[in-house]
C-alpha cells in the first residue's frame, strides 16, 4: 500500500538530499557565527529550508495536509520562535544592543578550524552509520536519511563545544530541526494534529530556554556558561 | 469512568488558574484539596484498570501499567500539596519567600502534576512524548524558582540535558513510526494497540533503532548512567516538595515511556535484546550510584543518587523478564515514591529546622524534632529496603524473580549494589539523626516540628509504605498481574 504512493520517487530524492545537504550546510554555518543575531538567522534560514522540504514531499507524495505543516512550520520555527528568542533577550544586549555582550566568539573551547574538522568526522560517522544499518523502502530517500542524522550529531558537537548559554540553545533548536528533518523524510505520513503538537511544544521550549537565559544572565551578569561549576559530584 | 478520566485531566489545571489569581489561603486549600482528590480519583480508577483498559475519544487510554504509574503521581501529589503548605509558610503566618514566589509555586506544582498524571494516560507514542516534554518544561521553571545561583545553574543544565534527551526520544518515536507504517499504512497515529498487534511484522533494524534511543532518551530523564548528570543538580537544587515530585513521579513517568518501548520491542524483536540493554543502563546506574553515595555533602544531593540507585533497580527487574521480578518492578515503583517522597519531605523539615542543607551541619534531628525525626528514620530503613516495608518484597520479588530465570551474576549484582548502597545512605544519614543538635552559643535549637503540615503527608507515606509491604490490597495484586501480563510475563 506504500508502494501505491509513489508518483516520482527521483524528485522527491533528488529535493530531499538537495535540501538536507542545505539544513547540513547551515548547520556547520552556525560555527563560524559569532554574534547571536547571525546565528538566529542561521536558523531561521535552516527553518525556511525544512518548510520547502515539506513542500516538496507533499508534492510528491501527494500528501495535501504536509503543505499545511511547510506553512505553519514556516509561521513558527523561520518567524514566531526567532521573534520571541530575540525579544526576550533584547533587553541583555544579547540581540547587538550592547557590544559586551553581543560578541560570544570568544565561547569555542576549540579554535573554528578544529571543531570545523571534528564536526566534519562526526557527521561522516553518522552517515556512513546510518547508511549501513540499511533502513530502506522503496519511498525513503536513504541519503537524506543519513545527512539528516548528520545534522543531529553535528548540532550535538556545537552545544558540546560552545560555551554560551544562547549558542546552546540555539543549537538545541537547530538539533530539534534535525530531528524534524527525519521526520520529514521517513514519517512524512505522520497525522497532522501530531505534528501540531510538536511544533506547539518546540514553541513552548523555546520560551522556556528565553526565561532561563534571562534569569542566568541576572545571575552571571554574562552569557558564557564558564561559571556554571559550583553543582558538582 | 471516562469521567474520571476527564477530571483527572481537568482538575489540576482548574486548581492552577484558581492559583493565578486567588488570595493565597485560597491556593493553599484549593491545590492540598486537588491533591487529595486526584490521588482519590486515581484510587477508583484502579479495579476498573485491574480488568480491562479505559478508553476514551481514541486519545486517552488507560491499562494496568499506566494505572500502576498514576498511582504513584497522585500519591505524590496528594501528600506534596499537602507538605507544602507547611514548606511556603515560615510558622509565623507569613510567606516564605514572598507572595510572588508562592504564587507561582502553586500554580507551577499543579501544572507539573497534571502534566505527570496526562502522561500515562495517552494513548499512542507521540503524544505521551508531548506531555513528558510539558513536564520537563514546567519542571524545569520549578527547579530554577528559588533564584539563587544554584538553582540558576541547575535548570539551565536540567532543561539543555533533558530537553537534548527528549529530542532523541523523539527520533526514537519518528522511528517507531517508520516501523509500523510499513505494516499498517501511512496514515496511523503511533496508537500502542495497533502498534503492540502490528508487532511481529514490523521491521527488525528500525525497532532496534527505536528501542535503543527510546532507552537512551527518555533514560535521560528517568536518570540512568551516564545520562543522569542533570538529576543530582535539580533535585538538591529545587524546593523540597518538588525535589520529591521529580524523583518519586517524573523519574518514575519516564520510566514508564521506556516500558511502552519495551512492551513493542519485545513484542517485535523477542525479549532478548530489549532486556539486555536495560541490563547494561540498569547495572551501570546501580554501581555507579552505589559509590556517589558515600561522601556526599549534600543531603538532597544524597538522596538524589540514591534516586538513580533505585532506577538502576528498576532496569535490572525488568531485564530479568520474569513475572515475579516485573511485579516486584511495579511494586518497586510505588514504594519509591512514597519512600523517596518521605526521604525528601523529612530531608526539607531537618533542611529548614537547622537551616542548611549540608550533610556536616545537620545533627541531633531525633532530638530536635518529635515526628519528623523519626519519620525520616523509617523512610531511610525503607529506602534500604529493610523489611515490612514495601520496598523490601519489591526487592525481594525481583530476586527471586531474577533467580528463577537465570540470571545469576545480575542477580548477585544487584543484592551486592543495594546493600552497599544502603550503607553510603545510612552512614550519612544516621548521623544527622542520632548525633547530638548542634551547639550555637547558648542560642539552643527548641524541641518541636517547624509545621504539622509538613508531618501529616509523611506519616501517610509511613503508613503507605507499610501496606504495601505487609499486606498489598487485592485490588493492587489484580492491577499487578494484569500490567504484568501486558509486560509479557505470565502470572501463574
Amino acid at each position: 500500500m506504500i508502494a501505491a504512493a509513489v508518483a516520482a520517487p527521483s524528485t522527491l530524492a533528488g529535493g530531499a538530499n538537495v535540501i538536507a545537504v542545505g539544513v547540513l550546510l547551515a548547520e556547520f554555518g552556525m560555527f563560524r557565527q559569532a554574534l547571536l543575531r547571525d546565528q538566529v538567522r542561521l536558523y531561521a534560514a535552516q527553518s525556511a529550508l525544512l518548510s520547502a522540504l515539506a513542500i516538496v514531499v507533499a508534492a510528491t507524495r501527494h500528501l495535501p495536509e504536509l503543505y499545511a505543516l511547510a506553512g505553519l512550520s514556516f509561521a513558527l520555527k523561520a518567524v514566531i520562535v526567532p521573534v520571541v528568542v530575540r525579544r526576550l533577550l533584547r533587553g541583555i544586549g544579547a540581540d547587538g544592543g550592547d557590544p559586551r555582550w553581543s560578541d560570544i566568539a570568544g565561547s569555542h573551547t576549540l579554535g573554528i578550524a578544529s571543531t570545523v574538522l571534528i564536526a566534519i568526522a562526526v557527521a561522516a560517522f553518522g552517515f556512513f552509520t546510518v547508511a549501513a544499518l540499511g533502513i530502506a523502502s522503496p519511498v525513503l530517500p536513504a541519503t537524506a536519511l543519513s545527512i539528516s542524522i548528520a545534522v543531529i550529531l553535528v548540532a550535538f558537537v556545537l552545544m558540546i563545544v560552545r560555551q554560551d548559554v544562547v549558542s546552546q540553545a540555539i543549537g538545541f533548536l537547530s538539533l530539534e530541526n534535525g530531528v524534524s528533518l527525519t521526520a520529514l523524510v521517513v514519517a512524512a505520513g505522520l497525522p497532522l494534529i501530531l505534528e501540531i503538537a510538536f511544533l506547539f511544544d518546540l514553541l513552548v521550549v523555546a520560551v522556556v530556554f528565553g526565561l532561563l537565559i534571562r534569569v542566568h544572565h541576572g545571575r552571571a551578569e554574562s552569557m558564557s556558561t564558564a561559571d556554571l561549576t559550583s553543582l558538582r559530584g | 469512568m471516562h469521567v474520571i478520566l476527564i477530571l483527572l485531566l481537568a482538575l489540576p489545571v482548574g486548581a492552577a488558574l484558581i492559583c493565578v489569581r486567588a488570595p493565597m489561603p485560597a491556593a493553599r486549600a484549593v491545590t492540598a484539596l486537588c491533591g487529595a482528590a486526584c490521588f482519590g480519583l486515581v484510587i477508583a480508577l484502579v479495579p476498573a484498570a485491574a480488568h480491562g483498559d479505559i478508553s476514551y475519544l481514541r486519545l486517552l487510554r488507560v491499562d494496568a501499567l499506566s494505572a500502576v504509574f498514576m498511582l504513584a503521581t497522585g500519591f505524590l501529589y496528594g501528600a506534596v500539596a499537602v507538605y507544602s503548605v507547611g514548606y511556603l509558610s515560615s510558622g509565623s503566618g507569613h510567606d516564605y519567600l514572598g507572595p510572588r514566589y508562592a504564587r507561582r509555586f502553586w500554580v507551577g506544582l499543579n501544572l507539573f502534576a497534571w502534566a505527570m498524571l496526562a502522561a500515562p494516560m495517552m494513548s499512542n507514542l507521540a503524544l505521551l512524548w508531548v506531555a513528558i516534554e510539558v513536564t520537563t518544561v514546567i519542571s524545569a521553571l520549578l527547579v530554577a524558582i528559588e533564584d539563587t545561583d544554584g538553582a540558576a545553574e541547575a535548570a539551565w543544565k536540567y532543561v539543555l540535558l533533558a530537553s537534548t534527551g527528549l529530542a532523541l526520544a523523539l527520533l526514537a518515536t519518528i522511528f517507531a513510526y517508520y516501523a509500523g507504517a510499513h505494516v499498517l499504512g501511512e496514515h496511523y497515529d503511533l496508537g500502542f494497540t495497533q502498534l503492540l498487534a502490528a508487532a511481529p511484522r514490523l521491521p527488525r533494524t528500525a525497532v532496534q533503532l527505536a528501542f535503543v534511543l527510546a532507552v537512551l532518551g527518555y533514560g535521560t530523564k528517568t536518570g540512568l548512567v551516564p545520562v543522569h548528570t542533570w538529576l543530582p543538580d535539580a533535585h538538591s537544587e529545587a524546593p523540597t516538595p518538588v525535589s520529591a515530585l521529580l524523583s518519586g513521579s517524573l523519574l518514575a513517568v519516564s520510566f514508564y515511556a521506556i516500558l511502552r518501548f519495551y512492551q513493542v520491542a519485545s513484542a517485535a524483536l523477542g525479549p532478548r535484546f530489549p532486556r539486555d540493554v536495560l541490563l547494561v543502563f540498569g547495572v551501570a546506574s546501580l554501581l555507579l550510584a552505589m559509590l556517589y553515595l558515600f561522601g556526599q555533602r549534600d543531603i538532597k544531593r544524597l538522596l538524589a543518587y540514591s534516586s538513580v540507585e533505585h532506577m538502576g533497580i528498576l532496569a535490572i527487574g525488568v531485564s530479568f523478564g520474569a513475572p515475579a521480578a516485573l511485579a516486584g518492578v511495579l511494586l518497586h515503583v510505588l514504594g519509591h515514591a512514597a519512600a523517596k517522597g518521605n526521604a525528601f519531605m523529612g530531608a526539607g523539615v531537618l533542611v529548614r529546622k537547622l537551616g542548611s542543607k549540608r550533610i556536616t551541619s545537620i545533627r541531633g534531628g531525633l532530638d530536635l524534632l518529635p515526628w519528623s525525626g523519626p519519620l525520616f528514620l523509617l523512610a531511610l530503613f525503607a529506602l534500604g529496603a529493610m523489611p515490612p516495608f514495601g520496598l523490601f518484597r519489591s526487592e525481594f520479588e525481583i530476586v527471586t524473580g531474577g533467580l528463577g530465570s537465570g540470571s545469576y551474576a545480575a542477580a548477585a549484582i544487584l543484592i551486592v549494589g543495594v546493600t552497599v548502597a544502603f550503607f553510603g545512605l545510612a552512614g550519612s544519614l544516621t548521623r544527622v539523626l542520632l548525633l547530638p543538635p548542634p551547639d550555637r552559643g547558648g542560642t539552643a535549637l527548641v524541641r518541636g516540628e517547624p509545621s504539622g503540615w509538613m508531618v501529616v503527608p509523611v506519616a501517610a507515606g509511613a503508613l503507605a509504605l507499610l501496606l504495601l509491604g505487609v499486606h498489598p490490597p487485592a485490588e493492587l495484586t489484580d492491577l499487578f498481574g494484569r500490567a504484568v501480563a501486558l509486560l509479557g510475563g505470565r502470572m501463574s
